[in-house]
This record gives structure tokens, sequence and C-alpha cells, in this order.
């Protein structure tokens, strides 16, 4: 071993080490850092900020429990050692206290909301008048009934995701990190017998500083300051994938207008939205209604490939409907620019399946626009779809009802088609007027709220399997779209009847998109690279910045299984499918999934699929056109931030830091004076420091 | 805790340092370049120590707490008989600079006396040992959180910075009386020094219990100030004739 390999040996063993040191240091013993929490973040739109925002270093606050709303005055007025972090429990999260603390934000410096198990009896964040700005309702087409003037669709809404906080708004889980803020709250800062409590005080610091401002038009102008290599971004659209795909399929490269082409559209919408980031479900808002429309899907498979029906149906699932219809405002701009494989005139009528959480008994309501059913014509094609409707309902389980009134659409995707072409149009929904749902758009509307509820003594797997009534009701709800479709297409009336969709199919999506996405059944619907997107707890369906979304994936993916066909193409040959004969991606896209695990061996029965099934971008024309503060198009933006954090900790008072700075000062002056005295005397003092030279070699 | 706590603690902290480098030790270049050598020196005393604790702590279980406590006590032992070795090494390399020092200096003899680099070697001693037990500590109080949370008293800080000046001051006191010692051979200096190292050291064991720690270092502090002062050549007769020598300076004066 010579020098040289030993100094190998020493590098080696520096780097081993420096990898494994792991620093126990004094910020463990003053920090926790809160692991479970979800920020609410900023969204701006074309004149409006919304959300929370904190300042860039975090702001702290003594951390108070709220009891009731009286006990307000604590934190705004009586607390003697301000800014405050009130801690709130769900059923105090309401419009009136959120807005008191808006306005004495100087003493706030920040929310908690506890989020519970149960749901409270009602609360919907969002306005109770969704998207009335982007709707087909204006001063010029129905003015009587555009602003909710004749119909309040989301009267349980309280406004407050649209609200603009200039505090740190987060939701803690009830877990062991809750106990422990109440804990510390309990043990230094309740006041005992009416006086102030002692320092030290619990405290919280919440970290969500968000880096656009103000408005749309002035995020998208900082995002273009070209300053360095790397412009900073402050903002992102808020875009995502439409899924849509036929019964006959198109060619994706020929754009426009098709020659005797007569289309029916069926359409769904797939986001929802919450007051807090990315957490939403939306069960009875988005996943009822898409989940519907898959199944009519595969119902309608086999039919359509015996008896072909006149008329082309297309399937069409929109994201960012939430958000001033982003998905289907593209896509009826890029059918009016020649942009999509079909054109606003071939569309024939439009079936979209609203929120139809039924429940057996109850009924559903076909809306139609009653200022387009002025025109004859669209008036005859309307009573036609509900005819269709009305006669598919045979052997079900509840009646189509038309709402008697003259009552506009409820918020939805037609709405957008409408403001370009009268095209005849209906929504099933199980709301008359109002909505039912009494958790419109937020984190509430999860499975509960569709009452699907499993026996307790299941495995997952048996779970999965098991058919809840609430897969029963909308199975029967999915049996009568496909039928209304495939006659509304011109199919054979005789065989109607055999149309019929699959409870375990409904299930099983239902299982997927509402208790954990990683299951057996998506596992074998999926790419082998697209497995990490299947987590044990629901997806999230935010739309969100991204390009596509894990419910768009499922969606696609689910969709092209249950309408494509299985080939016997290799996965190489999957991959470039254009070199066979007989196959084109120009007609067709080609998904290789994985399949299921056979019961005698390990291997998966991976395939290649071939459906008729695309992706078409979900962002809003706006963003194309450069109008940044257009008033027809969405126009919402996702704020950008470096990093969100929350911590807590205790707080000394300021007395004690002045004294430890008093002590400072004082001690170096004193030894300042003393070294100055002692060392000018030095020669006085230590007498003999100068020894004979001769001692030292 | 905020930037009053920082500063505070850091005044308290280096002060006495700061102040005994600006009046005796910022004025001459060699003695500059001593104190940072011996600053090296203990930093390589603690490096060799700790590689020694933390292969120790590698190679056995994580998670028996006992054993990692008195693998620690062990640590800090080591680490205290390392840093006197390192202080006599210290001593034979400045002995054997002198001699080179004299050859080349335009004075007649070495420019500096052993006394004089002793203190210097033990106030650079001093100066890292404290700025390496209070840098950490000094960055956390930067935050807006104060320790507490756990159960440890709040003034953690200012015990840290005050403990800091002890450590100091001890160590140049040390280092004067170590020198002293080496040049006259008298052997029982030293392990009298490595003794009361090994005591200041264990005492700061005790804590989180301040009162059981903080007052026996100071003791321990002056009775060492009271050594070095009488080894490094004053006396009582000299304090009294600086008295004397000031009060007649004011009669005079006046």
């Amino acid at each position: 071993m010579g020098l040289e390999s030993s100094k190998w040996v020493i590098i080696f063993l520096v780097c081993w080490l420096y990898k494994n040191v792991s620093c126990n240091s004094v910020e463990q013993k003053i920090y926790v850092v809160l692991n479970n929490t979800v920020p609410c973040v900023r969204l701006l739109n074309a004149t409006h900020q919304i959300g929370c925002q904190s300042s860039i270093s975090g702001d702290t606050g003594v951390i108070h429990f709220l009891e009731s709303e009286a006990d307000l005055e604590w934190p705004l007025s009586k607390g003697p050692n301000p800014p405050y972090m009130v801690v709130l429990e769900s059923s105090l999260f309401t419009r009136s206290i959120m807005m008191k603390m808006k306005n004495e934000s100087s003493r706030v410096a920040g929310v908690a909301v506890v989020i519970p198990n149960t749901s409270p009896p009602e609360f919907s964040p969002h306005t109770t008048c969704p998207n009335e700005n982007t709707g087909v309702y204006s001063d010029n087409y129905g003015p009587n009934l555009a602003h909710c003037n004749s119909t309040v669709w989301n009267p349980l809404g309280n406004g407050l995701s649209y609200e603009e906080f200039d505090f740190p708004v987060f939701s803690l889980n009830e877990d062991n990190e809750t106990e422990l803020i109440k804990q510390c709250y309990f043990d230094h800062n309740r006041a005992v017998n009416g006086s102030a409590p002692q320092y030290p005080l619990c405290a919280m610091q919440l970290f969500s500083h968000m880096h656009a401002v103000t408005n749309t038009p002035t995020c998208m102008r900082r995002n273009n300051i070209n300053y360095s290599i790397n412009p900073e971004m402050v903002c992102d659209p808020l875009s995502d994938n439409n899924v849509w795909g036929s019964i006959r399929p198109y060619n994706d490269t020929v754009f426009g207008h098709k020659e005797n082409e007569s289309v029916v559209i069926a359409a769904a919408r797939l986001d929802s939205r919450a007051f807090f980031w990315e957490v939403s479900t939306g069960a009875e808002g988005s996943i009822s209604g898409f989940v519907t429309l898959l199944a009519a899907a595969q119902a309608l498979r086999e039919v359509t490939h015996e008896a072909p029906p006149t008329r082309n149906i297309l399937f069409a699932f929109f994201q960012g409907e939430a958000f001033d219809y982003i998905g289907s405002s593209r896509m009826v701009y890029d059918m009016e620019k020649g942009k999509f494989v079909i054109d606003l005139d071939n569309v024939h009528s439009i079936l979209e399946i609203g929120q139809v959480a039924v429940h057996s008994g109850t009924n559903l309501f076909l809306h139609s626009d009653p200022v387009s059913r002025r025109n004859n014509t669209v008036n005859d094609e309307i009573t036609n779809l509900v005819k269709n409707l009305q006669s598919s309902t045979a052997g079900l389980s509840f009646l189509l009802v038309e709402p008697g009134v003259s009552q506009p659409l409820p918020p939805s995707s037609l709405q957008r088609f409408l403001r370009a072409r009268p095209i005849p149009g209906i929504v099933i929904a199980d709301h008359k007027s109002a909505f039912n749902n009494r958790y419109y758009e937020s984190f509430y509307d999860n499975a509960a709220n569709l009452n699907l509820t499993y026996p307790s003594n299941l495995s997952p797997e048996e779970q999965l399997e098991f058919v809840t009534d609430t897969a029963k009701s909308l199975t029967d709800v999915a049996t009568l779209v496909a039928r209304a479709l495939y006659k509304q297409a011109g199919g054979d009336e005789s065989k109607v009847n055999t149309i019929k969709a699959d409870p375990k199919i409904v299930t099983q999506m239902l299982y997927g998109f509402l208790v954990s996405s990683n299951n057996s059944w998506f596992q074998a619907m999926m790419s082998p690279d697209l497995q990490d997107i299947l987590k044990p707890s629901p997806p999230q369906y935010y739309v969100g910045v991204a390009m596509s979304s894990t419910p768009t994936r499922l969606v696609q993916y689910l969709l092209a299984n249950f309408t494509g066909a299985a080939t016997n193409l290799t996965q190489s040959q999957c991959q470039k499918p254009d070199e066979l004969p007989n196959e084109s991606r120009q007609m067709y896209s080609y998904l290789w999934v994985q399949g299921i695990v056979p019961p005698n061996s390990t291997q998966r029965d991976s395939f290649c699929v071939r459906a008729s099934v695309r992706l078409t971008r979900a962002i809003s024309p706006a963003f194309e056109l450069g109008e940044y503060a257009s008033k027809d198009y969405s126009t919402w933006t996702e704020s950008r931030w470096k990093f969100i954090k929350a911590r807590i900790f205790l707080v000394a008072s300021r007395d004690l830091e002045m004294l430890t700075l008093g002590v400072g000062v004082a001690v170096l002056f004193t030894f300042l004076l003393l070294t100055y005295f002692v060392s000018s005397k030095a020669d006085v003092l230590f007498s003999s420091a100068r020894e004979p030279a001769s001692a030292a070699y | 805790m905020t930037a009053a706590v920082f500063f505070g603690c850091a005044f308290i902290a280096f002060g006495p340092a700061f102040s005994l480098f600006i009046f005796t030790i910022a004025k001459d270049p060699l003695r500059v370049i001593i104190l940072i050598a011996g600053a090296f020196f203990w930093l390589v005393s603690l490096l060799l120590s700790s590689l020694v604790w933390f292969i120790a702590t590698k190679a056995t279980n994580a998670q028996d707490l006992t054993l990692q406590k008195d693998l620690l006590i062990f640590g800090c032992m080591f680490s205290v008989i390392l840093q006197e070795v390192f202080r006599f090494a210290y001593y034979r390399l400045l002995r054997k600079a002198n001699e080179g020092l004299a050859a080349i200096s335009e004075e007649d003899g070495p420019p500096l006396s052993v006394r004089e680099m002793a203190y210097v070697s033990g106030l650079g001693f001093g100066i890292m040992s404290g700025a390496f037990s209070m840098i950490n500590t000094l960055s956390d109080s930067l935050g807006p959180g104060t320790v507490g949370l756990f159960g440890d008293s709040q003034y953690y800080f200012i015990t840290s910075g005050v403990t800091s000046i002890a450590l100091t001051l001890l160590h140049t006191f040390w280092g004067v009386v170590f020198f002293e010692g080496c040049e006259r051979k008298r052997w029982w200096v030293i392990a009298v020094v490595l003794c009361l190292h090994l005591m200041v050291t264990s005492l700061s064991l005790l804590n989180p219990f301040y009162v059981g720690s903080v007052p026996p270092v100071y003791a321990i502090m002056l009775l060492m100030a009271v050594w070095a002062f009488f080894s490094s050549g004053g006396s009582l007769h000299n304090i009294t004739l600086l008295w004397t020598c000031r009060k007649s300076n004011t009669e005079t004066s006046s």
C-alpha cells in the first residue's frame, strides 16, 4: 500500500462518513415541523386575486384555539400578545368568522383549520352562482335568467374560496400532530383566571409565500420579463387535457368540417375543487357524472359493433370546468377555428350528465335551455331527445321529469356550446332547481356524501368487487344514458333493450375513484409506466397546472379499455403500429396495458388496446390568443411558490430578549475596559516577563 | 429567538475573546500567526477525537440509548486527552520554531518569549473551542422560536454564552500554566491541567442542570486565573505597586 492508495482510502473514508452524518442540533430542541398540512394557495383571474398569502419569511403567531364566535374578541381585540394564529374547528370555519378575521388582519397571523373525519351538516365554499360570467346567460341572452336571477343553484355557498386573505390558511388533519398542538396550547397558552398567560408561549409559523400578485395580465407580463437565462416564472395557467372517444374513429390529422357527418356528443366533467389546494374529491359534483358516462360507453360497445347507429357518438370528458369552463370552452374554440376533428355544424345534439347521485325512488331531471327552445327546430329536437330519454327508463327505478318552469340550464359544459351555436341539448341532474349537493366543490364531497359504504369485514379486494347500492343506482342511470344515446344516434330500435350497463364495472370504478386508486382492477387497466400514479388513497381532482393529472390518465385508459378492442400486437408493435398494414396511428391510439395476473402464473397478461380515444389540450383560449384580460374565456392561473411549511415552537418574551442583548453589550464593554487596563499595565503586573535570552536554546 | 438574542449571545460568548484579541494580539503579526496555528491544532485534535467517537457510534446499535450516552462520555474524555496531547505537541513545535525565529530575527534573541507564546496558544485554543461550541447554537437563535417545547429551560442560549466565556478563558489559563510547567519540567502541572479539564467537561455533562454546572466551572476558572497570574510572573507586590502607582499618579496630576 503506497502513499497513493492510502490517499484514496482516506478520501473514500471521508466521503462515506460525510454521507452518513446526521445532525442532532439545537433546531430539533426548538421546532416541531408539521407534515400533514395543506395550504390554501393564490389563484388569479383577469381582474382579481383570490386565496391566501403569507409573508416571505413566514407568519408567526401565538396559538389560540377558538371556542366560539364570541371568543374571537380575544385574538382580535382583548388578547395581550398579538399577532395570533387562530386554530378553528371545522364547525367554526364559517364566512362570518373568516370575514371578521380578514378585517382585523393586523392581529391575525394566520388560520389553521382542523378537518374532522365526519362531515358537518353542510358546507360549500363555492359561490352561490357558479361560473356566472362565462356561461351562456348574459345581458344579451336571457337577461332575466342571468346571474341566478331566477334560480340560485348553490344556495349553501358561502363564497370563501373566492375571497382574498392576506394571511395564510392551512388545514390540519385530526392526528398526532394536532394533539401535540393542543397539548402545547393547554400547557402554555391558557389564560388562568382571566390574567394574561405567561411567557414562553406556544406559537406556530406558516410559510406559504405566493409569487404572483394582482391579476392574470400582471403575472403573465412578469413571466415574460427576461432578466436572465432562467426567467423566474410567477404563475401558470390552469390546464390539463380533455379526454374524448368516439364509436367510429376519426382521422386525427384531418381537422375541420366533415361532410355528411352528424355527431351526438355525450359530455361529463372530470374535475372539482375545494378551498385548500389540491384536496378535492367531487364525489357528487363530478365523479357521479363521469363514472356514469364511462359505464354507458362500455354498455354501448357490443351493440355499436353489431348494429352501428347512423350518427356517430362522441364521449367527451372535460377538465377544468370548475374554473369557468376551461375544457369545454377550449373544445368549442377548437371546433370554431377548425382545429378539431369535427366542426360545430357536425354536432347534432348534446347530452350532458351532471350531478346524478340518485337514490332509489327519487327522480332525475332533464334541464334544457329555454332561450334556444324558442326556435322551433331546436325545440323539436330537444323534445325528441326527451322522448328518447323517457322511453329508455323502462324497468328502471326512477322517472325522468322536465322541470316545469322556464328555468335556465344549471352550470354545465353545454352552456359553452350554446354560446357558439343554438345546439339542442339536455343536462341530466338529480336536482330540480337548487343543487341537492350540500358540499358542492368542498373537501367534504367524498365517498360518504354518496353513501358509499361497505360492510366492515371485507378486505380491500372484496370491497372492490362488492356492489354497493350507490353503484346499483348509478348503473341504472348509465343504462338509461346508453339507451337514449343509441336511440338518439339513430340505432336499431329492436336492439335497445339489450343495452345494459354492468354494475360490477360501476362499483369497481367507484371504489377506484373514491376509496383507493391502487387496486388490482385499475392496475390491470393501466400501462406499466403509469403504475406510480396509483396510490392507496383516492386521486385528487383539482385541475392543476401539470400536463395530465391522475384522473385524466385514468379516464383515458378506462375509456380505451371500454370502447376499444384488444389486439395481438406485441409491445414494440404497439409503439409503432404504422409498420403494420392494417393499423394506423392516425385513426386510433394504441395503448399498452398491463392486464390481469392469470390464476396460475405470476406474469401479467399484457396486451395492446386499439381505441379511438384521444387527449386534447384543455387550456383556456385566452392564453392561446394572449388576451389575458378576456371576459369571454377563463383566465384562471395559479401562483408559483418556493416552499410551503408549517412548524410550532415556543416564543420568549420581548423582555428576556432585550435582557440578553443588554447583558451581552455589558459583558463586551466590561471586558474591553478590563483588557485595555490590564494590557496597558502589563509591564507592571507581569514584572518578570522578560526571561534571560539564553534559556531558550 | 430573534436578532436581539443572537447579538446578545454572540457578544456574551465572544466579547472576552474579541477584546483580548484587539488589545493584545492584533498589533503583532507573529502573535496572530501563533494564534491561528493554535486554533488549528485544537481543531485537528477535535476532528480526530470525533472521528473515533463517530466510528464507535456507527459500529454499535444506534437504538440503545444508554450505550450511546456512555459512548458520548467516552468520546468527551478521549477528546479532552487528545486536546492536551495536542497542546503538548504545539508546545514542542513552538520551542523548535523559536530557535529558527531567533536566528532570522533582527533583535538579539527570540522575538517572543515562551510566556507570550503560552498565552497566545492558549487563547487560540480557547477561541476555537468557544466558537465551535457556540456557532451552532447561535445560528438557531436567529429563528423566531426558543428552546423549551420539550421541557428544556428557556435560559439555554444565555447559559451557552456564559459557558463559552468560561471555556475560552480556561483554555487561555491552561495554556499559560501548561507551557510554564513544561519549561520547568514540572510534569505534575500537566497532570493537574488534564484533571481540571476532565472535571470541567464532566460538569458540562450535567446539563441541563445549569445550577450544577455553571458555578463550579466559574470557580475553577477563578482558581486557574489566579494560578496563571502567578505563574506568568505576577505577584501581590506587583498589584500593590500598580495600586500605589495609580494613586501616586492621581496625586501628582491633581
